[in-house]
Protein backbone atom coordinates (compact mmCIF):
# COMPACT_ATOMS: atom_id res chain seq x y z
CA UNK A 1 0.00 0.00 0.00
CA UNK A 2 0.75 3.56 -0.88
CA UNK A 3 1.83 5.14 1.89
CA UNK A 4 -0.55 8.19 3.27
CA UNK A 5 0.94 11.35 4.17
CA UNK A 6 -0.22 14.76 4.01
CA UNK A 7 2.70 17.52 5.17
CA UNK A 8 4.05 14.28 7.41
CA UNK A 9 8.01 15.70 7.27
CA UNK A 10 7.54 17.13 11.20
CA UNK A 11 5.23 15.11 12.29
CA UNK A 12 6.61 13.90 16.39
CA UNK A 13 7.62 10.23 15.61
CA UNK A 14 5.21 9.83 19.29
CA UNK A 15 2.14 11.18 17.07
CA UNK A 16 1.07 9.61 14.99
CA UNK A 17 -1.27 12.43 13.72
CA UNK A 18 -0.64 16.33 14.88
CA UNK A 19 -3.20 18.41 13.70
CA UNK A 20 -3.09 22.24 14.47
CA UNK A 21 -5.83 25.27 14.13
CA UNK A 22 -7.87 23.04 11.58
CA UNK A 23 -10.75 24.38 9.87
CA UNK A 24 -13.65 23.78 7.66
CA UNK A 25 -15.99 26.12 5.45
CA UNK A 26 -18.52 24.95 2.86
CA UNK A 27 -18.67 28.32 1.11
CA UNK A 28 -20.40 30.70 4.09
CA UNK A 29 -20.69 27.89 6.19
CA UNK A 30 -18.67 27.02 8.87
CA UNK A 31 -18.12 23.35 10.09
CA UNK A 32 -15.50 23.89 12.62
CA UNK A 33 -12.50 26.35 13.37
CA UNK A 34 -9.28 26.31 15.37
CA UNK A 35 -9.47 22.68 15.84
CA UNK A 36 -5.78 21.27 17.73
CA UNK A 37 -5.09 17.93 18.62
CA UNK A 38 -2.67 14.94 19.20
CA UNK A 39 -2.92 11.40 18.53
CA UNK A 40 -0.24 9.53 20.25
CA UNK A 41 0.88 6.21 18.39
CA UNK A 42 -1.12 3.07 19.81
CA UNK A 43 -4.11 5.54 21.46
CA UNK A 44 -7.76 5.33 20.84
CA UNK A 45 -9.13 8.99 20.10
CA UNK A 46 -12.91 8.77 19.99
CA UNK A 47 -15.18 11.75 18.25
CA UNK A 48 -18.09 12.40 19.99
CA UNK A 49 -21.09 15.39 19.56
CA UNK A 50 -24.19 15.82 18.41
CA UNK A 51 -25.66 15.38 14.80
CA UNK A 52 -24.26 17.94 12.55
CA UNK A 53 -20.92 18.94 14.75
CA UNK A 54 -18.80 18.01 11.59
CA UNK A 55 -17.26 14.41 13.08
CA UNK A 56 -17.45 12.70 9.71
CA UNK A 57 -16.35 16.12 7.94
CA UNK A 58 -13.12 16.15 10.58
CA UNK A 59 -12.70 12.64 9.46
CA UNK A 60 -12.56 13.32 5.81
CA UNK A 61 -10.20 16.31 6.16
CA UNK A 62 -8.13 14.59 7.93
CA UNK A 63 -7.62 11.72 4.95
CA UNK A 64 -7.77 15.14 2.51
CA UNK A 65 -10.87 14.43 0.37
CA UNK A 66 -11.98 17.69 1.10
CA UNK A 67 -10.27 20.60 1.62
CA UNK A 68 -9.18 22.86 4.84
CA UNK A 69 -7.25 25.02 6.00
CA UNK A 70 -4.53 24.45 9.12
CA UNK A 71 -2.34 22.04 9.70
CA UNK A 72 -2.89 17.80 9.37
CA UNK A 73 0.03 16.14 10.04
CA UNK A 74 0.31 12.33 9.76
CA UNK A 75 3.69 10.38 10.82
CA UNK A 76 6.08 9.28 7.64
CA UNK A 77 4.84 5.70 6.83
CA UNK A 78 0.99 6.05 8.02
CA UNK A 79 -1.10 3.64 6.41
CA UNK A 80 -4.94 4.33 6.98
CA UNK A 81 -8.00 2.09 6.86
CA UNK A 82 -11.10 3.84 6.61
CA UNK A 83 -14.78 2.82 7.22
CA UNK A 84 -17.19 5.49 6.31
CA UNK A 85 -20.87 5.85 8.16
CA UNK A 86 -22.92 4.77 4.91
CA UNK A 87 -22.25 4.87 1.38
CA UNK A 88 -25.19 5.41 -1.11
CA UNK A 89 -24.69 2.23 -3.40
CA UNK A 90 -27.23 0.76 -6.13
CA UNK A 91 -28.98 -2.60 -5.04
CA UNK A 92 -27.78 -4.27 -8.44
CA UNK A 93 -24.61 -3.07 -8.82
CA UNK A 94 -22.63 -5.95 -9.99
CA UNK A 95 -19.98 -5.41 -7.46
CA UNK A 96 -19.43 -8.69 -5.05
CA UNK A 97 -17.89 -8.62 -1.82
CA UNK A 98 -15.23 -10.83 -3.69
CA UNK A 99 -14.54 -8.07 -5.95
CA UNK A 100 -14.33 -5.41 -3.45
CA UNK A 101 -11.88 -7.03 -1.34
CA UNK A 102 -9.53 -8.71 -3.93
CA UNK A 103 -9.34 -4.94 -5.28
CA UNK A 104 -8.51 -3.56 -1.87
CA UNK A 105 -5.27 -6.80 -2.11
CA UNK A 106 -4.34 -5.79 -5.47
CA UNK A 107 -4.20 -2.33 -4.94
CA UNK A 108 -2.53 -2.85 -1.64
CA UNK A 109 -0.26 -5.81 -3.34
CA UNK A 110 -1.27 -7.79 -0.93
CA UNK A 111 -1.97 -11.65 -1.04
CA UNK A 112 -4.97 -14.00 -1.07
CA UNK A 113 -4.18 -14.55 2.34
CA UNK A 114 -4.97 -11.01 3.79
CA UNK A 115 -8.68 -11.06 2.18
CA UNK A 116 -9.01 -14.61 4.40
CA UNK A 117 -7.39 -13.38 7.39
CA UNK A 118 -9.59 -9.67 7.16
CA UNK A 119 -12.55 -11.58 6.84
CA UNK A 120 -11.82 -13.96 9.64
CA UNK A 121 -11.29 -10.57 12.10
CA UNK A 122 -14.17 -9.44 11.20
CA UNK A 123 -16.00 -12.76 11.39
CA UNK A 124 -17.61 -12.14 7.86
CA UNK A 125 -19.17 -15.51 6.41
CA UNK A 126 -17.09 -16.94 3.43
CA UNK A 127 -20.55 -17.96 1.77
CA UNK A 128 -22.08 -13.91 1.71
CA UNK A 129 -19.30 -13.18 -0.32
CA UNK A 130 -20.86 -13.55 -3.50
CA UNK A 131 -23.48 -11.88 -2.76
CA UNK A 132 -23.81 -7.98 -4.45
CA UNK A 133 -22.61 -5.57 -2.47
CA UNK A 134 -25.98 -3.17 -2.95
CA UNK A 135 -27.85 -6.22 -2.05
CA UNK A 136 -26.26 -6.92 1.50
CA UNK A 137 -27.54 -6.13 5.33
CA UNK A 138 -26.63 -3.01 6.61
CA UNK A 139 -24.27 -5.21 9.21
CA UNK A 140 -23.32 -7.43 6.42
CA UNK A 141 -21.83 -4.05 4.48
CA UNK A 142 -20.57 -3.05 7.43
CA UNK A 143 -18.20 -5.22 8.20
CA UNK A 144 -17.41 -6.05 4.56
CA UNK A 145 -16.27 -2.25 5.23
CA UNK A 146 -14.53 -3.46 8.04
CA UNK A 147 -12.51 -6.31 6.57
CA UNK A 148 -11.36 -3.58 3.85
CA UNK A 149 -10.08 -1.46 5.76
CA UNK A 150 -8.05 -3.94 7.64
CA UNK A 151 -6.48 -5.36 3.85
CA UNK A 152 -3.14 -3.69 3.60
CA UNK A 153 -1.95 -4.08 6.98
CA UNK A 154 -2.95 -0.36 8.28
CA UNK A 155 -1.87 1.70 11.10
CA UNK A 156 -4.14 3.96 12.43
CA UNK A 157 -8.31 2.81 11.69
CA UNK A 158 -10.51 5.83 10.87
CA UNK A 159 -13.96 4.38 11.91
CA UNK A 160 -16.82 6.87 11.34
CA UNK A 161 -19.83 5.00 13.58
CA UNK A 162 -18.78 1.22 12.82
CA UNK A 163 -21.22 -0.19 14.84
CA UNK A 164 -24.26 1.22 13.46
CA UNK A 165 -26.32 -1.00 11.57
CA UNK A 166 -24.55 -4.82 13.92
CA UNK A 167 -26.68 -5.82 15.86
CA UNK A 168 -25.69 -5.67 19.63
CA UNK A 169 -23.43 -8.94 20.35
CA UNK A 170 -21.88 -7.84 17.09
CA UNK A 171 -21.20 -4.73 18.26
CA UNK A 172 -19.62 -5.91 21.42
CA UNK A 173 -17.44 -8.43 19.38
CA UNK A 174 -16.73 -5.31 17.18
CA UNK A 175 -15.21 -3.61 20.21
CA UNK A 176 -13.38 -6.50 21.84
CA UNK A 177 -12.00 -6.53 17.76
CA UNK A 178 -10.30 -3.32 17.45
CA UNK A 179 -9.22 -3.47 20.97
CA UNK A 180 -7.12 -6.51 20.31
CA UNK A 181 -5.91 -5.16 16.89
CA UNK A 182 -4.20 -2.57 19.00
CA UNK A 183 -3.07 -4.56 21.59
CA UNK A 184 -1.24 -6.71 18.85
CA UNK A 185 -0.30 -4.83 16.21
CA UNK A 186 -0.34 -1.35 18.30
CA UNK A 187 -3.06 0.15 15.75
CA UNK A 188 -4.07 3.99 16.42
CA UNK A 189 -7.52 3.85 16.10
CA UNK A 190 -10.04 7.44 15.83
CA UNK A 191 -13.48 6.20 16.36
CA UNK A 192 -16.78 8.08 15.57
CA UNK A 193 -19.07 7.23 18.26
CA UNK A 194 -22.21 7.91 20.10
CA UNK A 195 -22.28 5.35 22.37
CA UNK A 196 -21.09 7.10 25.03
CA UNK A 197 -20.48 4.09 26.87
CA UNK A 198 -18.01 2.46 24.98
CA UNK A 199 -16.02 5.82 24.26
CA UNK A 200 -15.48 5.68 28.12
CA UNK A 201 -13.93 1.85 27.96
CA UNK A 202 -12.29 2.09 25.06
CA UNK A 203 -10.68 5.26 24.39
CA UNK A 204 -7.48 6.81 25.45
CA UNK A 205 -8.75 10.76 24.68
CA UNK A 206 -11.92 12.16 23.71
CA UNK A 207 -12.90 15.15 21.18
CA UNK A 208 -16.19 17.12 21.76
CA UNK A 209 -16.70 18.30 18.59
CA UNK A 210 -19.83 21.28 19.00
CA UNK A 211 -21.28 23.90 16.92
CA UNK A 212 -19.95 26.79 19.77
CA UNK A 213 -17.35 24.64 21.81
CA UNK A 214 -14.65 21.68 21.21
CA UNK A 215 -13.42 19.76 23.99
CA UNK A 216 -10.13 17.54 24.35
CA UNK A 217 -9.12 15.35 27.07
CA UNK A 218 -9.39 12.41 28.67
CA UNK A 219 -12.14 10.59 28.49
CA UNK A 220 -12.49 10.90 32.90
CA UNK A 221 -11.86 14.57 32.67
CA UNK A 222 -14.09 15.65 29.45
CA UNK A 223 -17.08 13.29 30.06
CA UNK A 224 -18.48 14.84 33.22
CA UNK A 225 -22.40 16.00 33.00
CA UNK A 226 -21.69 19.45 32.91
CA UNK A 227 -19.55 19.45 29.71
CA UNK A 228 -22.33 16.75 27.98
CA UNK A 229 -25.22 19.50 29.21
CA UNK A 230 -23.86 21.72 27.09
CA UNK A 231 -22.43 19.44 24.37
CA UNK A 232 -25.97 18.03 23.79
CA UNK A 233 -27.59 20.71 25.33
CA UNK A 234 -30.01 18.12 27.59
CA UNK A 235 -29.42 16.09 30.63
CA UNK A 236 -27.30 12.77 29.29
CA UNK A 237 -26.71 9.68 31.15
CA UNK A 238 -24.27 6.75 30.36
CA UNK A 239 -23.18 3.77 32.09
CA UNK A 240 -20.17 2.90 33.40
CA UNK A 241 -18.65 -0.44 33.00
CA UNK A 242 -16.35 -1.63 36.00
CA UNK A 243 -13.10 -2.43 33.82
CA UNK A 244 -13.70 -3.20 30.85
CA UNK B 1 -5.67 -9.69 -45.17
CA UNK B 2 -7.90 -8.01 -47.54
CA UNK B 3 -9.52 -5.08 -47.06
CA UNK B 4 -12.13 -6.51 -46.07
CA UNK B 5 -11.24 -9.05 -43.09
CA UNK B 6 -9.33 -6.25 -42.00
CA UNK B 7 -12.47 -4.09 -41.31
CA UNK B 8 -14.05 -6.67 -39.85
CA UNK B 9 -10.71 -7.06 -37.28
CA UNK B 10 -10.66 -3.28 -36.64
CA UNK B 11 -14.47 -3.50 -35.22
CA UNK B 12 -14.34 -6.52 -33.36
CA UNK B 13 -11.64 -4.66 -31.71
CA UNK B 14 -13.43 -1.67 -31.19
CA UNK B 15 -16.41 -3.38 -29.85
CA UNK B 16 -14.14 -5.37 -27.23
CA UNK B 17 -12.99 -1.52 -26.16
CA UNK B 18 -16.23 -0.37 -26.26
CA UNK B 19 -17.96 -2.78 -23.83
CA UNK B 20 -14.93 -2.99 -21.20
CA UNK B 21 -14.98 0.78 -21.31
CA UNK B 22 -19.23 1.10 -21.41
CA UNK B 23 -19.03 -1.22 -17.67
CA UNK B 24 -17.53 1.58 -15.65
CA UNK B 25 -19.66 4.35 -17.13
CA UNK B 26 -22.95 2.71 -16.56
CA UNK B 27 -21.87 1.25 -12.66
CA UNK B 28 -20.62 5.37 -12.66
CA UNK B 29 -24.11 6.58 -13.59
CA UNK B 30 -22.34 8.27 -16.54
CA UNK B 31 -24.58 7.19 -19.35
CA UNK B 32 -25.75 10.41 -20.57
CA UNK B 33 -22.65 11.98 -19.69
CA UNK B 34 -20.81 9.22 -21.66
CA UNK B 35 -23.57 9.43 -24.75
CA UNK B 36 -22.55 13.41 -24.68
CA UNK B 37 -19.05 13.06 -24.63
CA UNK B 38 -18.95 11.72 -28.05
CA UNK B 39 -20.90 14.70 -29.24
CA UNK B 40 -17.34 16.61 -28.38
CA UNK B 41 -16.02 15.23 -31.65
CA UNK B 42 -18.05 17.25 -34.33
CA UNK B 43 -16.59 20.20 -33.76
CA UNK B 44 -13.37 18.58 -34.24
CA UNK B 45 -14.59 17.06 -37.31
CA UNK B 46 -15.62 20.49 -38.27
CA UNK B 47 -12.24 22.27 -37.93
CA UNK B 48 -10.53 19.51 -39.92
CA UNK B 49 -12.47 19.76 -42.54
CA UNK B 50 -12.12 23.38 -42.66
CA UNK B 51 -8.38 23.05 -42.39
CA UNK B 52 -8.64 19.85 -44.92
CA UNK B 53 -6.51 17.42 -43.04
CA UNK B 54 -7.71 14.24 -41.23
CA UNK B 55 -10.97 14.63 -39.97
CA UNK B 56 -10.34 11.72 -37.50
CA UNK B 57 -7.29 13.53 -35.78
CA UNK B 58 -9.60 16.38 -35.54
CA UNK B 59 -12.22 14.18 -34.07
CA UNK B 60 -9.41 12.70 -31.37
CA UNK B 61 -8.05 16.10 -30.46
CA UNK B 62 -11.26 18.11 -29.24
CA UNK B 63 -12.54 14.84 -27.77
CA UNK B 64 -9.05 14.32 -26.13
CA UNK B 65 -9.14 18.44 -25.10
CA UNK B 66 -13.01 18.25 -24.39
CA UNK B 67 -12.74 15.27 -21.82
CA UNK B 68 -9.89 17.05 -20.23
CA UNK B 69 -12.06 20.09 -19.91
CA UNK B 70 -15.19 18.23 -18.37
CA UNK B 71 -12.79 16.66 -16.05
CA UNK B 72 -11.17 20.06 -15.15
CA UNK B 73 -14.32 21.78 -14.62
CA UNK B 74 -15.62 18.83 -12.31
CA UNK B 75 -12.95 19.00 -10.11
CA UNK B 76 -12.86 23.04 -9.37
CA UNK B 77 -16.60 23.64 -9.66
CA UNK B 78 -17.75 20.27 -7.62
CA UNK B 79 -20.21 20.23 -9.99
CA UNK B 80 -21.64 16.72 -11.33
CA UNK B 81 -20.12 15.52 -14.32
CA UNK B 82 -23.60 15.06 -15.95
CA UNK B 83 -24.57 18.85 -15.36
CA UNK B 84 -21.07 19.87 -16.88
CA UNK B 85 -20.96 17.12 -19.62
CA UNK B 86 -24.79 18.88 -20.73
CA UNK B 87 -23.06 22.37 -20.99
CA UNK B 88 -19.80 21.20 -23.23
CA UNK B 89 -22.09 19.10 -25.43
CA UNK B 90 -24.50 21.17 -26.34
CA UNK B 91 -21.90 24.35 -26.96
CA UNK B 92 -19.99 21.51 -29.22
CA UNK B 93 -23.11 20.73 -31.00
CA UNK B 94 -23.44 24.28 -31.45
CA UNK B 95 -20.09 24.64 -32.69
CA UNK B 96 -19.98 21.63 -34.70
CA UNK B 97 -22.87 22.49 -36.88
CA UNK B 98 -21.99 25.95 -37.86
CA UNK B 99 -18.51 24.31 -38.97
CA UNK B 100 -19.86 21.11 -40.77
CA UNK B 101 -22.09 20.96 -43.85
CA UNK B 102 -25.22 18.97 -44.39
CA UNK B 103 -24.02 16.23 -45.37
CA UNK B 104 -20.83 15.62 -43.45
CA UNK B 105 -22.71 16.41 -40.22
CA UNK B 106 -24.79 13.19 -41.39
CA UNK B 107 -21.94 11.48 -42.06
CA UNK B 108 -19.86 12.32 -38.58
CA UNK B 109 -23.34 11.77 -36.61
CA UNK B 110 -23.70 8.39 -37.72
CA UNK B 111 -20.90 6.96 -39.44
CA UNK B 112 -20.21 6.35 -42.83
CA UNK B 113 -18.71 3.45 -45.15
CA UNK B 114 -15.00 4.47 -46.56
CA UNK B 115 -12.28 2.21 -47.61
CA UNK B 116 -9.73 1.51 -44.75
CA UNK B 117 -5.63 1.84 -45.17
CA UNK B 118 -3.13 0.07 -43.58
CA UNK B 119 -2.10 3.38 -41.13
CA UNK B 120 -5.76 3.60 -40.20
CA UNK B 121 -6.06 -0.41 -39.62
CA UNK B 122 -2.70 0.01 -37.23
CA UNK B 123 -3.92 2.91 -35.35
CA UNK B 124 -6.94 1.67 -34.77
CA UNK B 125 -5.78 -1.77 -33.35
CA UNK B 126 -2.96 0.06 -31.23
CA UNK B 127 -5.81 2.12 -29.80
CA UNK B 128 -8.14 -0.37 -28.96
CA UNK B 129 -5.56 -2.19 -27.32
CA UNK B 130 -4.75 0.80 -25.20
CA UNK B 131 -7.85 0.70 -24.16
CA UNK B 132 -8.25 -2.60 -23.31
CA UNK B 133 -5.11 -3.31 -21.48
CA UNK B 134 -5.99 0.50 -19.20
CA UNK B 135 -9.13 -1.29 -18.02
CA UNK B 136 -7.90 -4.58 -17.59
CA UNK B 137 -4.75 -3.22 -15.56
CA UNK B 138 -7.22 -0.70 -13.62
CA UNK B 139 -10.38 -2.38 -12.89
CA UNK B 140 -9.36 -2.59 -9.24
CA UNK B 141 -8.66 0.72 -8.57
CA UNK B 142 -12.23 1.91 -10.48
CA UNK B 143 -13.98 -0.61 -8.52
CA UNK B 144 -13.09 0.29 -5.35
CA UNK B 145 -13.57 4.82 -6.41
CA UNK B 146 -16.38 4.11 -7.70
CA UNK B 147 -17.82 2.27 -4.48
CA UNK B 148 -16.08 5.19 -2.43
CA UNK B 149 -13.71 7.92 -3.54
CA UNK B 150 -12.94 8.16 0.16
CA UNK B 151 -12.10 4.46 0.54
CA UNK B 152 -10.03 4.45 -2.80
CA UNK B 153 -8.00 7.42 -1.07
CA UNK B 154 -7.00 6.06 1.94
CA UNK B 155 -6.17 3.04 -0.24
CA UNK B 156 -3.29 5.01 -1.74
CA UNK B 157 -5.55 5.66 -5.24
CA UNK B 158 -5.20 9.06 -6.68
CA UNK B 159 -8.70 9.13 -7.41
CA UNK B 160 -8.39 12.25 -9.62
CA UNK B 161 -6.03 11.14 -11.75
CA UNK B 162 -7.85 7.78 -12.14
CA UNK B 163 -10.42 9.38 -13.23
CA UNK B 164 -8.96 11.85 -15.72
CA UNK B 165 -7.39 8.81 -17.45
CA UNK B 166 -10.63 6.51 -17.29
CA UNK B 167 -12.34 9.55 -19.13
CA UNK B 168 -9.76 9.73 -21.49
CA UNK B 169 -9.87 6.26 -22.33
CA UNK B 170 -13.36 6.59 -22.52
CA UNK B 171 -12.72 9.33 -25.78
CA UNK B 172 -10.26 7.48 -27.02
CA UNK B 173 -13.14 4.51 -27.57
CA UNK B 174 -15.47 6.85 -28.85
CA UNK B 175 -12.49 8.39 -31.91
CA UNK B 176 -12.28 4.31 -32.47
CA UNK B 177 -15.84 3.65 -33.34
CA UNK B 178 -16.38 7.35 -34.89
CA UNK B 179 -15.49 6.06 -38.77
CA UNK B 180 -17.88 2.79 -38.52
CA UNK B 181 -20.55 4.32 -36.36
CA UNK B 182 -20.54 7.83 -35.85
CA UNK B 183 -21.10 9.83 -33.11
CA UNK B 184 -24.17 9.48 -32.52
CA UNK B 185 -24.35 5.43 -32.38
CA UNK B 186 -20.56 4.86 -30.93
CA UNK B 187 -22.13 6.40 -27.40
CA UNK B 188 -24.65 3.36 -27.99
CA UNK B 189 -22.29 0.78 -28.32
CA UNK B 190 -20.36 1.91 -24.90
CA UNK B 191 -23.85 1.77 -23.30
CA UNK B 192 -26.09 -0.27 -24.20
CA UNK B 193 -24.30 -3.47 -24.08
CA UNK B 194 -22.74 -2.73 -20.46
CA UNK B 195 -26.27 -1.99 -19.38
CA UNK B 196 -27.29 -5.46 -20.57
CA UNK B 197 -24.92 -6.42 -18.92
CA UNK B 198 -25.66 -4.56 -15.60
CA UNK B 199 -29.11 -6.28 -15.67
CA UNK B 200 -27.88 -10.12 -16.16
CA UNK B 201 -24.55 -10.06 -14.01
CA UNK B 202 -23.76 -10.41 -10.69
CA UNK B 203 -20.13 -10.31 -10.36
CA UNK B 204 -17.75 -7.95 -11.52
CA UNK B 205 -16.06 -10.46 -13.91
CA UNK B 206 -19.88 -11.37 -14.97
CA UNK B 207 -19.86 -7.98 -16.03
CA UNK B 208 -17.69 -7.28 -17.81
CA UNK B 209 -17.25 -10.92 -19.73
CA UNK B 210 -20.96 -10.35 -20.37
CA UNK B 211 -20.78 -6.94 -21.87
CA UNK B 212 -17.33 -7.48 -24.49
CA UNK B 213 -20.13 -10.47 -25.68
CA UNK B 214 -22.95 -8.29 -26.40
CA UNK B 215 -20.63 -5.73 -28.17
CA UNK B 216 -18.81 -7.90 -30.18
CA UNK B 217 -22.20 -9.88 -31.20
CA UNK B 218 -24.55 -6.98 -31.94
CA UNK B 219 -21.00 -5.88 -33.81
CA UNK B 220 -20.91 -8.64 -36.34
CA UNK B 221 -24.55 -9.42 -36.68
CA UNK B 222 -25.06 -5.84 -37.62
CA UNK B 223 -22.25 -5.73 -39.76
CA UNK B 224 -23.70 -9.03 -41.55
CA UNK B 225 -27.31 -7.52 -41.65
CA UNK B 226 -25.93 -4.98 -43.22
CA UNK B 227 -24.20 -6.44 -45.63
CA UNK B 228 -27.29 -8.69 -46.49
CA UNK B 229 -29.44 -5.62 -46.50
CA UNK B 230 -27.14 -3.39 -48.02
CA UNK B 231 -27.83 -0.48 -45.36
CA UNK B 232 -25.42 1.48 -43.51
CA UNK B 233 -23.56 -0.54 -40.72
CA UNK B 234 -23.44 1.50 -37.54
CA UNK B 235 -27.34 1.71 -37.40
CA UNK B 236 -27.61 -2.20 -37.71
CA UNK B 237 -25.35 -2.89 -34.92
CA UNK B 238 -27.24 -0.46 -32.56
CA UNK B 239 -30.17 -1.95 -33.45
CA UNK B 240 -29.25 -5.57 -32.29
CA UNK B 241 -27.52 -4.21 -29.46
CA UNK B 242 -30.98 -2.89 -27.89
CA UNK B 243 -32.39 -6.27 -29.15
CA UNK B 244 -30.35 -7.73 -27.04
CA UNK B 245 -31.27 -5.42 -24.09
CA UNK B 246 -34.36 -5.54 -24.61
CA UNK B 247 -34.20 -9.74 -24.19
CA UNK B 248 -32.12 -9.29 -21.24
CA UNK B 249 -34.99 -7.27 -19.63
CA UNK B 250 -37.03 -10.88 -19.82
CA UNK B 251 -34.12 -12.75 -17.94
Amino acid sequence: MKNYQVNSNNADNANILEVENLSVHFAALEVFRGLSFTVPRGSSLAVIGPNGSGKTVLFKALIGSIPSKGRIRWAPGTRLGYVPQKLDLERDLPVSGRDLLRAKAAVSKSSEDAVTTALEQVEFDELSLSVPIGAMSGGQFQRLLLAFALIGEPNVLLLDEPAAGIDEPGQEKLNIMIQRLQEEKGVTVLLISHDLSVVYRYATAVLCLSRTHTWFGAPQTVLNPEMLQQLYGAPTRFHIHDGP
Amino acid sequence: MGLEAGSLILSVAMAVAAGLVGCFAVMRRLTLAADAISHVALPGIGIALVLRTQPMAGALAMLLIGTTLIWALESHTKMPTETIVGVVFSVALAIGSMTTSGEQLVEALFGGAGSLTTWEFALGMVGAGVVIAFILEARNRLIVALVSPEIAMTSGINVSRLNLVYLLTFALTVALGLRYLGVLLMGSLIIIPAATAKRLARDLNGMLVISVIVAVASTLLGTYAAGRFHGETGPFIITVAGVLFLLSLLA
